[in-house]
């Protein structure tokens, strides 16, 4: 395939009749992750959420060569696009395992079984915890409820919103090892929104910095790391 | 003196009737019957709290608009009365689907005020629709089931239509608990009442989701109506009075539970005839119901198998 799996152009997004994104541009290849920084207010989660079409957008996304602008949350989904969102993405009232089966909700194959035991092996306490509420769950359980619930969709883009937000810093650096092994192992293209600036730009390929609705830089993520101003701003050295 | 005459009267009645062991199961079996119409209606009423969060006063005026649609399609096309309602139940459920898309859809989901506005507006339309086309005077709509009681204690007989609205209510919740648990259309449903935005992301259509919980909550209701219609008359103003009992009995079970509705319509049924011959009043048993709704709302908010939501911050 050539060009980038995902190409944003010129995204903007309002809510109401405040403007959130001021045309932003980013694109991600194939297997690539990527990481959106940015301070409070900069429109990391309207970016993600404009991507489903969860926010009223105007530009082009481009996912695989196809423009996903113009289509539904239902339909962008069923072309690979499962998405994380910020705090609360699981169904409290339904049990662990209905949450990880609805995630799958728009899989037809017969696999759909064997992945939610391949996740409960993955995360132990899921699988202690299938007929368990997911609403019970303590945060970082639900955070890993979450995740797991968005990769049941086998998805070809995953779609982060803050997945650390809350978590005790040991558990955030094995979600982030997780996630790493998932993209090393079944080529799942990330876009992940992080505070954590340092963590989120040790393990993603390109990292673009969102200031006041655009994109005010932009690069592999090493390099960013290393440039003075993100440093400053982002990292806190 | 007219008030302590007419009081010794009542309790002069009731200790008459106290010792009346027939006429008292007479009431339990009409109680039976009754709640078991309420409990249908009820479930109707719990489908839609469960898809959507918010209670549908419009509910009782699709059941009622169906129940019409019994008469027209048994009493006037003279189809048998059973075939007359699994039609009733259909076009109902499409009026539903209708109703649904063209005035429920426009707003969102989770704004519940506006929406349950709404479902006031269609309940008083869809009231004089019908008186319009159908006019005021009552009609009578025959049972499903057939005349006669098989068993008989003097007066107190079990009649085969209070078996028949019993096991229709225990068939009925049976089929709903295993679509809700079993299918994946239940999974969308439950799925869209936990948390709306995730049901999106997961890839459910919320909007024709919804429809088909309106869909089926009409073709229940219908039902419902068609149980507790043969035993009183038709008009267009009868399914207000059966929606406060049911509203009652859904509240008592506590509004998501479909166990809880059945059963809520059984103890609702029950108290409106066990205490109606107590105290002989029976201008007083919609009372009853109202009581019963502020004692639940009062006591126990959750009513009595409603599902406190547990969620860890």
């Amino acid at each position: 395939m050539s060009g980038p799996y995902l190409e944003v152009q010129g995204l903007k997004a309002a809510y109401g009749n405040i403007q959130v994104l001021h045309g932003v541009d980013f694109s991600v290849a194939e297997g690539q992750i990527a990481v959106i920084l940015g301070a409070n207010g900069a429109g990391k989660t309207t970016t993600l959420r404009a991507l489903c079409a969860m926010v009223s957008t105007e530009g082009s996304i481009k996912l695989a060569g196809e423009e996903l602008a113009g289509h539904r949350t239902a339909d962008i989904v069923r072309r690979g696009v499962a998405h994380v969102p910020q705090g609360r993405g699981t169904f409290p009232d339904l049990s662990v395992e209905e949450n990880l089966l609805a995630g799958a909700f728009v899989r037809t194959d017969a696999e759909v079984q064997g992945d939610v035991q391949q996740w409960f092996e993955t995360f132990p306490v899921l699988g202690e915890r299938r007929n368990q509420s997911a609403g019970s769950l303590s945060g970082g359980e639900q955070q890993m409820l979450a995740i797991a619930r968005a990769l049941m969709l086998r998805p070809s883009l995953l779609l982060l919103d803050e997945p650390s937000l809350g978590l005790a810093p040991m558990i955030t650096r094995s979600l982030f090892e997780q996630l790493t092994a998932i993209n090393a192992d079944a080529g799942t293209t990330m876009l992940v929104v992080e505070q954590n600036a340092s963590l989120a730009l040790g393990v993603a390929d390109v990292a673009y910095v969102l200031e006041a609705g655009e994109v005010a830089l932009s690069g592999p993520a090493d390099e960013l790391a290393a440039d003075d101003n993100v440093r400053r701003a982002y990292l806190g050295y | 003196m007219v008030v302590v005459a007419s009081l010794l009267g009542i309790f002069d009645v009731s200790l008459d009737k106290l010792s009346n062991g027939e006429l008292w199961l007479a009431q339990f079996f009409r109680g039976l019957s009754d709640g078991a119409t309420y409990a249908s209606v009820a479930l109707a009423l719990v489908m839609i709290y469960k898809s959507t969060g918010f209670i549908n006063f419009a509910q009782g005026s699709l059941a009622l608009l169906g129940v019409y649609l019994v008469y027209v399609f048994s009493v006037e096309q003279g189809l048998p009365v059973a075939v007359a309602v699994l039609c009733a139940m259909v076009a109902s459920a499409v009026v539903a689907m209708f109703v649904e898309r063209v005035f429920i859809r426009p707003f969102p989901p989770d704004h519940v005020l506006p929406l349950v506005i709404v479902t006031l507006g269609l309940l008083l339309i869809i009231d004089s629709a019908v008186g319009i086309v159908w006019g005021f005077r009552t009609r009578s709509l025959p049972s499903m089931f057939p005349t006669g009681a098989p068993i008989e204690w003097g007066i107190a007989q079990l009649t085969w239509r209070t078996i028949g609205n019993l096991g229709t209510v225990f068939a009925v919740v049976g089929l709903l608990y295993l679509l809700l648990s079993r299918t994946k259309v239940g999974l969308a449903f439950r799925a869209v009442s936990s948390n709306l935005e995730s049901a999106r992301l997961v890839g459910i259509r919320v909007g024709p989701t919804l429809g088909f919980g309106w869909a089926l909550a009409a073709a229940i209701g219908t039902l419902g109506g068609a149980l507790v219609v043969p035993d009183l008359l038709l008009e267009p103003s009868i399914m207000l009075r059966v929606l406060i009992f049911s509203l009652a009995a859904a509240a008592l079970g506590g509004l998501d539970s479909l166990v809880g509705a059945v059963i809520g319509g059984l103890v609702v049924g029950l108290a409106r005839n066990l205490l109606v011959t107590f105290l002989d009043l029976s201008e007083l048993a919609l009372a009853t119901a109202v009581a019963v709704i502020l004692v639940v709302l009062l006591v126990r908010p959750t009513g009595l198998f409603g599902s406190t939501r547990v969620e860890r911050v």
